[in-house]
């Protein structure tokens, strides 16, 4: 679906950067100055490769060897930027509508199904510089979607938003992804955000690809740099919703035949939820621990550790069919005398885990 | 007004006029293209092109004068060309003055225009462009909107300039009633003369008047589009 292999030149520092993603949703995951930026703009026209190629399905974007360099305006991308660069002497609904008046596209959503998707609705005829940034950044994506884009590209679309904007966003991009059929390229250096929503996935190291493909392997790798090492590393792990508990605010959430108490979600029972599960939350126990305040007690069996190098050891834990991954010190492992094939109890504290999003938003 | 101001007096404000009018009219669009260069584009000779723009407002104004008169006089290079190739002459003509009190009054309606279109945010820009807007449409329906503000400021201010022009007028193309005699050289002469004192004061008072009124339509002006293209109103 999306193909790239191109090289050239970011701000300091050489891009040489390849890589086919076929996913409905492709995470580009890196620190910042990594090239991700530079990968966005050549894709995106407004920064020239110094050779290689980029094609979306069919259409071939950029190709050095057949001489193709189609103009930023002619690519039939949609793209939501960091800042949402929101047209200021528009109101919100020229905004939204720009890439048909002015641009000329003519995309398959229509102007309600749009507004109604992303709530925009009470904000139509609104001036942008009254918006909150979680309302700029939803006209945003509408406004990128409205264009018809072939590939919608989200360059870190969350990162100037705090915490409380961001969970008013994603349930958005999640309803994005599940009735809307268009591929996304998703740009973000927060694995939280990423494994809630991509599906594939490429690591950007220095300009380079170090990393590519199902987000649910990558991140239970121990060896790929830039990821395993992260303070975010951690594990992707699928549940089902079981039910809600509004009484202690938790919800129940079964993993392989286990359950997990995470924060009280709005998640709609009987529906799957990814959860996000920090490498260095998890504590290790052979024995299970009784008298505790800890509720999430998991049985696994030690799948692989890491080399050991530095203070930790990374430990990649089999719980039926998945992964989930456990960062502890060296001095601990051998204390442990971990061995692969072990059986063990994985403990993860209630708190530590992010309140799983509906797949859907309601 | 006719029985206010005499014929003679009333010639030099239309004159003036017709002189700030033409300097804008063929002045602004340069500006507007030449602003968006140097704030957009690096290019070799970005700073000459600079220093050449701002040069009329620190040399003496008998000295450009006297530049255009070389350059644009009967004999002056550029002078033949324009009346060769395109039929229009400079030297103590009214066409003259116009082109005098542009020179002048560019650096003054330039620099808000080149302000404008620093403040308007190139990433908009970008945006446009992958919303499918060409580099000329995007300047037309973003950029140039963005700018608005400034483009009209820049423009009422080099108006008032252009109308008060003196030292470059006088020293290019002279002081000739009903041609080039403009307010401020009107009212030069009137001052030269025994009994002028009259006339003196009311054309110090027509041209304190219009100053006023044009900085003060600017800035209300300025004020209003940017409370629109900040997004605010």
């Amino acid at each position: 679906m999306i193909h790239v292999n191109v090289k050239g030149q970011a701000d300091t520092f050489q891009t040489e950067i390849a890589f086919d993603s076929g996913g409905p949703v492709t995470a580009v995951f890196g620190p910042s100055g990594c090239g991700k930026t530079t990968l966005i703009r050549m894709i995106c026209g407004l920064h020239a490769p110094e050779n290689g190629r980029i094609a979306i399905g069919n259409t071939v974007l950029f190709d050095s060897v057949a001489g193709v360099n189609l103009p930023a305006h002619k690519r039939d991308l949609g793209v939501v930027f960091q800042e949402a660069r929101l047209f200021p002497h528009m109101n919100v609904a020229s905004n939204l509508r720009y890439g048909v008046w002015a641009g000329g596209r003519k995309g398959s959503l229509s102007f309600a199904h749009v507004v109604e998707l992303l709530g925009l609705a009470p904000l139509l005829k609104r001036r942008t510089a009254n918006l909150s940034g979680g309302e700029k950044q939803r006209v945003a994506i509408g406004r990128a979607l409205l264009a018809g884009p072939k590939l919608l590209i989200m360059d870190e679309p969350l990162a100037s938003l705090d915490a409380a904007r961001k969970a008013e966003i994603l349930p958005f991009l999640l309803a994005l992804k599940e009735r809307i059929g268009i591929p996304m390229l998703y740009v973000s250096h927060a694995l939280g955000e990423i494994e809630q929503i991509a599906d594939d996935m490429v690591i950007l190291n220095a300009g380079k690809v170090t990393a590519a493909g199902p987000v649910a392997e990558l991140v239970n790798r121990l060896d790929v740099p830039g990821l395993s090492e992260g303070p975010d590393a951690g594990s992707l792990v699928l549940g089902l919703v079981v039910k809600h508990d509004a009484e202690w605010g938790v919800t129940h959430v079964a993993v392989e035949g286990q359950e997990l108490l995470v924060p009280l979600s709005r998640a709609v029972v009987q529906s799957q939820v990814r959860l996000h599960i920090r490498a260095k939350d998890v504590i290790l126990a052979r024995q299970r621990p009784v008298g505790i305040s800890l509720r999430n007690v998991v049985g696994a069996t030690v799948e692989r550790l890491s080399a050991p190098s530095g203070p930790f050891v990374e430990v990649l834990c089999r719980v039926g069919a998945q992964f989930i991954r456990a960062r502890i010190t060296r001095l601990a492992a051998a204390d442990l005398q971990l061995k692969e094939g072990m059986p063990l109890y994985l403990l993860v504290k209630s708190v530590a885990l992010d309140q799983p999003l509906p797949a859907v938003a309601d | 007004m006719t029985d206010v101001l005499s014929n003679a007096e009333w010639s030099a404000l239309v004159l003036s006029l017709q002189v700030a009018g033409t300097a804008m009219a063929f002045g602004v669009p340069l500006a507007v293209f030449l602003a968006y260069a140097l704030s957009r584009w690096n290019f070799p000779g970005k700073l000459i092109l600079n220093v050449l723009i701002y040069l009329p407002l620190v040399l003496p104004p008998v000295v450009t004068g006297y530049v255009l008169l070389l350059g644009f006089g009967r004999t002056g290079p550029l002078g033949q060309f324009f009346s060769e190739s395109l039929g229009v002459g400079f030297a103590f003509q009214w066409t003259g003055a116009a082109l005098a009190a542009g020179v002048m009054a560019f650096p003054l309606l330039l620099r808000p225009i080149k302000l404008a279109f620093d403040a308007a945010d190139p990433l908009l820009e970008e945006a446009a462009r992958s919303l499918g807007t060409s580099r000329l449409k995007t300047f037309a329906i973003v950029t140039l909107p963005l700018a608005l503000p400034g483009i009209l400021g820049g423009t009422i201010l080099g108006f008032a300039k252009a109308m008060g022009e003196f030292g470059a007028t006088i020293t290019f193309v002279s002081n000739i009633p009903g041609e080039t005699r403009t307010l401020s050289l009107a009212l030069y002469t009137e001052l030269q003369s025994v009994d002028g004192d009259a006339a003196v004061l009311r054309l110090a008072a027509i041209s304190l008047l219009i100053s006023f009124v044009a900085l003060g339509l600017s800035e209300l002006l300025a004020r209003s589009i940017e409370a629109r293209v900040r997004g605010r109103a």
